[in-house]
């Protein structure tokens, strides 16, 4: 792939933008509110934009474009199956106690309904995994950009983690989520006509059809047994394990993405932002999945007198991630390869300033003020945000570093991560819905769902793949690694959920004054009555939930 | 909020539609028929005008 003039003046005037964002809104920036939390004065879409856009890392967008290359558009579950549901489920039910509890962060959400060993344990590892996490996709950016353009990997690494320093340690999270919506808006001028041109070249979705096999174009027709589909799960585990467990653990449990709706203006903004985050989410299998599919067509079945778009690996499977890069190269000419390039940078930033606004949030408020210098001034915490941004990128950048060196370390922590995210949602569930839950039912339900899913994963194994750990033993064998980490998830929950309800029982809830504002029960309704229809949160439940609905139908 | 966040979106489309624009009546790459710097470079162009349009219309009032 090669770089024109022009590809690199475009990306030079997004990097100016961008920047010049941070330094616009470095004068807004007097409290640490206005900077931890937006000051509260973010606006529906611009926060449910951002909402959308912090989780769009780069690895997201070239990994969902491999899962289309690799499984079809059954990929397409993580979304109208997976995040939908969630979505709606944290704006509708979730939000009145997120934003009424004047609560910073979800740590502290924790802290306030149950006890302070909840809150640590999620706040220090929710912190360890945002860093981790923009580190990994720092080094995943710059080993790409190499890749595709002959980049010096330090160049790209030290380059991309100046820019977000810069942007967040001036504006804070109002520079963040500005950025992102800008972000969002790449991301679909950049991609759209690919797509576009892609459908073009295999003759339309008909064309697609018939490049590629059935199972690739149904979501749901082959979901009936494992053993019929690419991914190797069947839909029960599918519908539970990723649509319940692990989607609305991620949606409406992580601060990342929630932190979003926290810094809106209103608590009905505060609710519509996933709400209006759900619908661009709906669409955006078309735009980032589609590709992918669209790649696999052109490998099995390449139009007369070009080469298999896709290449093969060592081990004899396609190259899966290179899917989208190699669209962009077939089909984008200098100008518009900018603009798609310029697009792939500003989703790994937007996902990186995601992860490094919610560390920053969570080490002030939850770690720092906590347990290491309680009782200091405002300016103090603002100063050390601008401090924790400084040194979190640098903790991210070592992790890139150590990503480079050592593959293996990186996926094991990745897995042990998900040991400790699969049981999250029976925790919120359970506490929001159940007055009568405990904070040490809520301690010890998370530490128990979090050894079950490392014990399932220790005992049950992969047809036909390594392991990362050792195993115990092997009780259960598994068609695919997915069926496995669904059916972990599930396992976890389901332990997370009943041990928090049996600890509940035999230990002493706090009293009912205390709860208002934190539990169902406990909170008066709010009404929405005074809102125009279309700002109502059930109404655009109703209509974001019909509209999936219809997509898994068109798609069945 | 003080920084109408549709001012700099406007802006940086309008911006980068027009560099994609002049460049497809000058280089006029074409792919599969069409000269997608031009066509797209306008649709941008014109997203951004009118996102800038929104923008100022609330500025003023």
């Amino acid at each position: 792939m090669h770089l024109a003039p022009i590809d690199g003046f475009i990306i030079a005037i997004y990097g100016a933008f961008v920047l010049g964002i941070g330094f616009v809104l470095r004068r807004k920036i007097v409290h640490s509110s206005d900077f931890f939390l937006a000051g509260r004065s973010i606006p529906a879409w611009v926060a449910g934009l951002a909402f959308l856009s912090a989780n769009l890392g780069a690895q997201e967008v070239i990994g969902m474009a491999a899962s289309g290359a690799k499984y079809g558009i059954l990929t397409s579950h993580f979304y109208w199956v997976g995040a939908i549901p969630a979505m709606v489920f944290v704006g509708v039910f979730m939000m009145p106690f997120y934003y009424g509890s004047r609560a910073r962060s979800v740590p502290e959400y924790l802290k306030l309904r149950f006890d302070e060993k909840t809150r640590g344990f999620n706040a220090i590892t929710f912190a360890a995994m945002t860093v981790f996490s923009s580190g990994i996709s720092m080094y995943a950016m710059g080993a790409l950009l190499r890749l595709l353009l002959g980049w010096n990997l330090h160049v790209s690494i030290v380059a991309s983690a100046v820019v977000v320093l810069c942007y967040i340690a001036l504006g804070g999270l109002t520079s963040a989520i500005y950025n992102e919506v800008l972000q969002f808006f790449l991301i679909v001028f950049g991609f759209a006509p690919l797509v576009f041109l892609g459908l073009r070249d295999v003759g339309g979705w008909a064309g697609l059809v018939a490049r590629v096999p059935d199972t690739f174009t149904h979501s749901w027709k082959y979901m009936g047994d494992a053993g019929a589909n690419p991914m190797g799960v069947e839909w029960f585990g599918m519908a539970m394990g990723l649509g319940f467990v692990l989607s609305f653990g991620y949606w409406c449990t992580d601060f990342l993405v929630v932190q979003r709706a926290m810094a809106a203006d209103s608590m009905s903004a505060a609710r519509r932002t996933p709400l209006i985050a759900a619908v661009p989410k709906m669409l955006f299998p078309f735009l980032v999945i589609l590709p992918g599919i669209i790649a696999l067509g052109l490998t099995t079945h390449p139009n007369p007198g070009t080469a298999p778009l896709l290449t093969m690996t060592a081990d004899g499977t396609y190259d899966y991630n290179m899917a989208l890069p190699l669209m962009l190269a077939r089909y984008y000419p200098s100008g518009l390869l900018g603009l798609g390039l310029t697009a792939l940078m500003a989703s790994f930033m937007s996902g990186m300033a995601g992860n490094v606004t919610a560390f920053n949030t969570v080490w002030t408020y939850d770690i720092y003020q906590s347990y290491i210098a309680p009782k200091k001034s405002d300016a103090h915490y603002l100063w050390m945000g601008r401090m924790a941004t400084v040194f979190g990128i640098a903790i991210s950048v070592t992790t890139a570093y150590v990503a480079m060196r050592f593959d293996n370390i990186m996926d094991m922590l990745q897995l042990v991560f998900s040991f400790v995210n699969a049981p999250l949602f029976a925790t919120f569930l359970l506490g929001m819905f159940w007055r009568r839950t405990t904070g040490h039912g809520a301690f010890w339900g998370l530490v128990a769902g979090t050894l079950a899913a490392a014990g399932h994963y220790e005992l049950t194994r992969v047809v036909g793949a390594g392991s990362l750990l050792p195993k115990l033993a092997s009780l259960h064998t598994y068609p695919s690694d997915m069926a496995q980490n669904f059916w972990g998830a599930i396992w976890a929950w389901t332990t997370c959920f009943s041990i928090t309800a049996a600890v509940s029982v035999m230990t002493h809830p706090k009293a009912a004054e205390e709860l208002t504002g934190l539990v169902y029960s406990l909170t008066p309704r709010i009404s929405s009555d005074d809102q125009p229809w279309f700002k109502r949160p059930a109404t655009l439940a109703v209509v974001v939930l019909a509209l999936t609905v219809a997509l898994n139908l068109l798609f069945w | 909020m003080n920084l109408d966040l549709r001012l700099p979106i406007g802006l940086l489309f309008t911006i980068l539609g027009a560099i994609l624009v002049v460049d497809g009546l000058v280089v006029g790459a074409q792919v599969l028929g069409f000269n997608v710097n031009l066509l797209w470079g306008a649709v941008m162009v014109l997203f951004g005008g009118v996102t800038l349009y929104l923008g100022r219309a609330s500025a003023r009032t």
